[in-house]
């Protein structure tokens, strides 16, 4: 077994620098690496460059680092509610660039997979495509979109052991898997990190060697953006 | 004429048993409320789930269990879990059989805006790019025309383009539309509204053929 575990979080962003251009896992503020921002702000480091489906709330996720003002560039497919976020966008003070988001998805996998670029149809004839080379195939027009490139990846997944393996869980799944190796450094943290052996080979989401650290992560507050409930029935 | 509630009612008769079926935010999501019970049909939400329920019970909540508008949700059972790069799989590779999305213009050759206005702040894409350009079964739902009341179905979009040549059905508040041959076509009439009406609120070109029949709501 090759042990990924590091002690702590401190640790497991050891090498993390202003001016790198990192990936985040999580969907709004679902399965975000909670631990792994928390310690971003703490370092202080600026001039990031973010990939990140979203751009957190304006008190919570990314938009930590972004009150901060340690974020250059988003790179994102949706960024609303965030205050904070629009009032730098607006000023010039954040760049920004949106993509859609299922492309997002695949220029992580990508850059995961070994892929350099591929052909996809969303965006075409927009202002998406702009500047970007374009193909047809059996009659249909494809953008070609490159892969990412970055130095570190920051995941969250709910079990992991110390072999980088990984297993999320419901939602929190999202774009977590797709950014593990697809940076130089991937960083796991999980709610729960187990001796090797304890996962279930056949139930693992994440092979470990695409896991370069993993830590148990601490004090996950796994804030709810829009808590839609509907009233119990009462019987009787 | 239809409110919110009417258009999604409409657009649930377009739901055919054994579809998996992608809602967009706004009146879209309203549409399952109106699904026939006595059809199969999972619902997907692009963060990751197939086979979404209705809203957990108050106290039972999950953080990890939500959908793409961000709110809390359940699953029911046959329902699955997966990434966002498989999500889009999904869509890209034309599994899902049919998407519902809203708009804010039309056009008669099919194109779409619905992300971006000029001088506001730009909330981004979303998924919407995506669904757009791959699903084979767009159904729109919108109103027939914006709060100054000037049409939403154009000859051109003037906003920022989502997609284009991708819409082929519209379903407003006034009427249910097929876009083909780059023109407009007036399937059915809202209750209690006239060929008169549609025509005064289409500023593309708008084809009518035969008589007009009013939806069965």
């Amino acid at each position: 077994m090759i042990n990924k575990k590091v002690a702590n979080v401190v640790e497991a962003l050891k090498g993390v620098e202003s001016g790198m251009t990192l990936m985040l896992g999580g969907f709004g503020l679902c399965g975000i690496p909670e631990n792994a921002i928390a310690e971003l702000v703490r370092l202080g480091i600026t001039d990031i460059t973010c990939i990140s489906n979203n751009a957190g709330v304006d008190d919570f996720g990314l938009g930590l680092l972004l009150q901060n003002h340690q974020i250059k560039k988003m790179i994102s497919s949706y960024v609303g509610e965030n205050d904070e976020f629009e009032r730098q966008m607006l000023s010039g003070e954040l760049e920004v660039e949106l993509t859609p988001q299922g492309t997002l998805a695949e220029k992580c996998r990508a850059a995961q997979a070994g892929f350099p670029a591929f052909y996809t149809p969303a965006g075409y004839g927009t202002e998406v495509a702009e500047g970007k080379e374009t193909r047809e195939f059996d009659g249909k027009m494809y953008v070609l979109e490159p892969a990412y490139k970055a130095d570190f990846s920051f995941v969250k997944a709910w079990k992991g052991d110390e072999a980088g393996n990984l297993i999320f869980k419901g939602t929190a799944r999202n774009f977590n898997p797709c950014m593990c190796g697809a940076a130089t450094i991937t960083v796991a943290e999980v709610e729960e990190l187990l001796p090797a052996g304890s996962l279930d080979p056949n139930q693992i989401h994440i092979p470990g060697i695409f896991v370069q650290r993993i830590f148990q992560g601490k004090h996950y507050e796994k804030r709810i953006e829009q808590r839609t409930v509907r009233p119990k029935e009462h019987v009787g | 004429m239809l409110d919110k509630n009417g258009i999604a009612k409409r657009i649930a008769k377009e739901v055919k048993d054994g579809y998996y079926v992608n809602l967009g935010i706004g009146i879209p999501t309203l549409v399952a409320n109106f699904v026939r019970n006595d059809i199969e049909v999972e619902f997907q939400s692009e963060n990751g789930v197939l086979g979404m329920g209705p809203f957990p019970f108050e106290g039972e909540e999950d953080a990890d269990t939500i959908n793409a508008g961000k709110q809390t949700i359940t699953t029911l059972p046959g329902a699955s879990f997966f990434d966002s790069a498989v999500s889009f799989g999904m869509i890209r590779g034309k599994h899902v059989d049919l998407t519902i999305l809203g708009a804010m213009e039309v056009a008669e050759n099919g194109d779409i805006a619905n992300w971006k206005i000029p001088g506001r702040m730009v909330k981004g894409m979303g998924g919407a790019m995506d669904l757009v350009a791959s699903a084979e079964n767009i159904i729109v739902a919108m109103m027939h025309t914006n709060k100054a009341g000037q049409s939403k179905l154009l000859k051109r979009c003037t906003l920022p383009l989502t997609g284009v040549g991708c819409v082929k059905k519209i379903v407003t508040n006034m009427a249910v539309l097929e876009v083909k041959h780059h023109t407009f076509h007036l399937l059915e009439r809202a209750p209690g509204v006239s060929v008169a009406d549609i025509k005064k609120a289409t500023e593309g070109k708008l084809v009518v053929e035969g008589n007009i029949p009013e939806m069965v709501v």
